[in-house]
């Protein structure tokens, strides 16, 4: 038997030909089907809650509200896309292709924004630019002029003004991406295209841009899917996008199945853009099988030339971090929450890293293992399994919370029923009324993540490889053991650190899903900001930050890392 | 300390609280929970009984709904009418037959049946600029009169605030006519909606608008209590509106008894001491809301905005006219 796997495992014909299925093989189908079963259930609740419903509404939604709605959403992402793809691409270009004063540091504090939530950067830059914020206080002292409505003046609220905090919350996802890209390309292509003719521009242009091509659409699919997933930000900035829609249409017309409709609409445009990205770089190969690759050597800038790209560099960070950071800390001494401090903030802190903390581990081993089990048995169906498991990311937070709901309390009803006949008592709500709620609701979220880096990791290690291990007699478990999860460990710490600073600032899935007497902080913010306090919970989003920021330093020193694309398989 | 708060986490994180102790009493909140805990940790000295709370801003009825008869939700507190009716509506009440509760809560402000109470009242009443609006009195109806074209600020018309005053307009005058006053009203904004309440006070202060809606308590926190807003609060008055040949708009902080109720008694007792003087004090000094106990005196500040003439159309009225209402804000564009 061995020698026929063997034969049926040469590369070429992988997943074209059956073969036996072995046990392992089985085994691994099992988990591979499972972990996407976690994905599959809630969106499968979501399609059935959106069919139960009524269709007078849907005639209403498609009049009045989609398509303003369709419209502010597309011109919020392509906002989005533009900008942080613009500042991204360029700050990663900048730090790997150059060197100039301060660059070292420069380039891990590019990516310090993502440790911030988005709506608390919203609230930071509304009190920032309104009327008696800083910015209009300065201007008075120096002009005596103070902006009304309809003057030159910009108003933060407003569609731009989302478009510029989103990008500077999330434009590290692309940097990071582009950096690692332009990190492992190799010299050789830019000493020739430079031994050619080709200039600086021409180089970025022509070479390092479409060679980052797969990255850039990975860092750019993950900034909007978080811009997807707002609700706090655009609604306080009046940017009506489908994801406030889709909480009105349920909040304020009660109508449950018509949100879940407009979520449907939404999941399909998603994946279909996917799926249109992934095919228009079908034929394409992205990565090289160069040996000894170098990267290129970066050009040394002085003077001003070096101050320039100092200060390019630096203002992304100044946007995304330092200025929010300042002004937090601002707000809690101002308003004492040092000397007042609430002592529930420590409960609230472990909490809130234990619940990130638990799902990454989850997330990363059915990720990992997912991604690993297709590989080992090598259907064409497993490449659709995963691709069905990455879909919790396009579910906005709140949706899938409520979409997990209904399959969590069936979970506890099977459970009380056995109990009742072992016991005589029910067990009450066991997963659907404890924080394993929140924690499969993260799994259910950020697997993509997960997934993503593996097949990412994964991809650079050919399947020969695994053949040879095999014809030396390996088993599957001991190629996966010995050669996968070695290989794949700078993606498997990349996806951590991402998936872990990801829970710390997830809101509207916890909100919905947590526990009596539990918050984390992330929901302890919340509670001020929708009184319109925000500041009082100053001390609470430093500390998310506090938390978040150690593992964003440390993804962004890694020069392997996860958000590497999924390269085509050799 | 830091062990124990660890074990405490952890064991809260990995246990539902069970359904079935004694001396507790679970509670789903809609109020933000800063605002709702001296309530509860004083009637935890009280009595003994221990509160335990979930607050979110939206999804607990369809939490509750959904987590069925194994549902440890005793009591639900919301901060709008229409969501108590909604609760009712969807089953996932019960009523209690209690002679304190009802002799404290004035027939309009309960469940004839008994599933909801109300326990506190706010009004949403126009904050106007000291400086630049001469007139003290003004009608919900004038916000569309074209005098104010530029001048008007004011939050989401889908935000459930707005939404109900404009469900209680709906309900009074039918769709034609809220439809044209919403476009008046539409056509009076200086700006995009966004932001919140206290939003509209500084947009007024910075001199953006001249007029905007805002709830009771948000003038009064601002004034009172928050010093770095304090300027806002003093470059604006707060008129008490009113329908045309009506009342203020008024709207209802509220309980509703969970179906399900694992600890019924202490949910009982929980309600009756929230519409008992102790809360009433709490609700009328800590929150600024209207206390629904008659004996109990509105704060200073409240006062200062006249006296409230609550407008009598039956809340259930409201509730009925939430979602139209909520269809015309998005067929007029308001938001847009």
């Amino acid at each position: 038997m061995a020698t026929a796997e063997l034969a049926d495992n040469a590369p070429g014909n992988n997943a074209r030909r059956s073969r036996v299925w072995t046990p392992f093989d089985l085994t691994a189908a099992a988990f591979l089907i499972a972990v996407a079963a976690l994905v599959v259930i809630p969106i499968a609740n979501l399609v059935r809650i959106a069919l139960s419903g009524e269709s007078d509404i849907w005639a209403d939604l498609v009049a009045y509200v989609i398509p303003e709605a369709l419209r502010v959403t597309v011109l919020l992402l392509a906002g989005v896309a533009l900008v942080t793809a613009i500042v991204g691409t360029g700050a990663a270009w900048l730090v790997t292709a150059y060197r100039f004063p301060g660059r070292d540091t420069l380039s891990w504090m590019l990516a310090l924004p993502l440790a911030f939530p988005t709506y608390i950067v919203a609230y930071v830059y509304v009190d920032f630019f309104d009327a008696f914020g800083p910015v209009q206080n300065v201007l008075h002292a120096l002009t005596g002029w103070t902006p009304g409505a309809g003057s030159w003046y910009p108003n933060i609220r407003s569609l731009p003004g989302a478009v510029f905090v989103f990008s500077v919350v999330l434009y590290p996802y692309v940097f990071l991406a582009a950096r690692a890209m332009f990190q492992t390309q190799s010299a050789c292509l830019f000493e020739v295209a430079r031994t050619l003719g080709a200039t600086r521009i021409m180089l970025a242009r022509h070479v390092a841009l479409p060679l980052a091509r797969p990255a850039l659409a990975v860092g750019l699919s993950l900034a909007l899917m978080e811009t997807l997933n707002d609700i706090g930000a655009s609604e306080y900035l009046g940017v009506r996008t489908l994801t406030l829609s889709i909480f009105t249409t349920w909040l304020n017309r009660s109508s449950l199945p018509g949100a879940a409709q407009i979520a449907c609409v939404m999941l399909v445009a998603v994946a279909a853009l996917l799926a249109l990205e992934r095919y228009g770089r079908r034929d394409k190969r992205f990565h090289l099988v160069l040996r000894r690759s170098q990267p290129p050597a970066p050009i040394v800038l002085t003077g001003r030339a070096g101050a320039l790209a100092c200060a390019v560099c630096a203002l992304p960070v100044l946007l995304g971090f330092a200025l929010p950071a300042a002004s937090l800390a601002h707000e809690v001494f101002a308003r004492g929450l040092i000397a007042g401090f609430d002592p529930d903030l420590v409960r609230h802190t472990l909490s809130t890293i234990l619940l990130a903390a638990v799902a990454t581990l989850a997330a990363l081993v059915l990720g990992f293992g997912a991604v690993i089990a297709a590989r080992l048995i090598r259907r064409p169906w497993t490449g659709a399994a995963l691709m069905l498991a990455g879909l919790g990311y396009a579910v906005p937070g709140t949706v899938l919370a409520l979409a997990l709901l209904s399959p969590l309390v069936a979970i506890d009803e099977g459970l009380n029923v056995v109990s009742r006949a072992l016991t005589g008592a029910g067990v009450g709500l066991v997963v659907a009324g404890s924080g394993a709620a929140i924690v499969i609701a993260y799994v259910v979220r950020f697997l993509a993540i997960a997934t993503g880096s593996a097949q990412a990791g994964l991809a650079r290690v050919s399947t020969h490889v695994d053949d040879a291990a095999r014809t030396l007699g390996e088993k599957p478990g001991g190629v996966m053991r010995l050669i996968h999860i070695p290989l794949a460990r700078p993606a498997l710490g990349g996806a951590a650190l991402l998936v872990f600073v990801d829970c710390l600032k997830e809101l509207p899935a916890t909100l919905l899903l947590r526990p009596l007497n539990v918050e984390t902080l992330s929901t302890y913010i919340y509670q001020f900001a929708t009184r319109g306090n925000f500041e009082e919970g100053a001390l609470a989003a430093l500390l998310i930050v506090a938390a978040g920021i150690v593992p964003v330093i440390r993804m962004a020193r890694y020069s392997d890392l996860a958000l590497m694309p999924e390269a085509a398989p050799e | 300390m830091i062990n124990r708060t660890l074990l405490t986490t952890l064991c809260a994180l990995a246990l539902a609280t069970p359904a079935f102790a004694q001396g507790e009493v679970n509670v789903y909140s809609y109020r933000e929970h800063k605002l709702i805990q001296p309530l509860l940790d004083a009637f935890t000295k009280d009595t003994g009984i221990k509160v335990n709370v979930i607050s979110a801003s939206s999804g607990l009825e369809q939490r509750i709904k959904t987590e069925g008869v194994n549902s440890p939700a005793d009591v639900l507190l919301t901060v709008d009418i229409a969501r108590l009716q909604e609760a009712v509506d969807s089953g996932i009440t019960q009523s209690i037959k209690s002679p304190v509760l009802d002799k404290a809560v004035a027939q309009q402000y309960r469940d004839p049946a008994g599933n909801w109470y109300g326990l506190a009242m706010r009004a949403r009443v126009v904050y106007a600029s000291k400086e630049r609006v001469a007139q003290n009195a003004i009608t919900y109806d004038e916000l569309s009169d074209p005098k104010w074209k530029g001048k008007i600020c004011i939050r989401s018309g889908q935000h459930m605030y707005n939404n109900a005053l404009f469900a209680a307009y709906l309900a009074k005058h039918g769709e034609a006519k809220t439809e044209e006053w919403l476009r008046g009203i539409k056509a009076n904004l200086a700006q995009k909606p966004s932001g919140g309440d206290r939003e509209v006070a500084r947009d007024i202060a910075a001199g953006k608008c001249d007029i905007g809606l805002g709830n009771t308590y948000y003038w009064a926190l601002m004034n009172d209590k928050e010093a770095d807003r304090k300027p806002w609060a003093a470059a604006t008055k707060v008129i008490l509106p009113t329908f045309q040949g009506g009342g203020t708009h008024v709207n209802l902080s509220g309980v509703a008894f969970a179906k399900h109720a694992p600890h019924k008694d202490n949910a009982v007792k929980l309600v009756e001491w929230l519409v008992g003087e102790h809360a009433q004090h709490m609700y009328a000094d800590v929150n600024y809301e209207y206390p629904l106990l008659s004996e109990i005196k509105v704060n200073p500040t409240i006062a200062g905005y006249g006296t409230l003439k609550a407008d009598a159309l039956p809340l259930s009225e409201i509730a009925k006219n939430k979602k139209a209402a909520a269809n015309l804000v998005d067929k007029v564009g308001f938001d847009n």
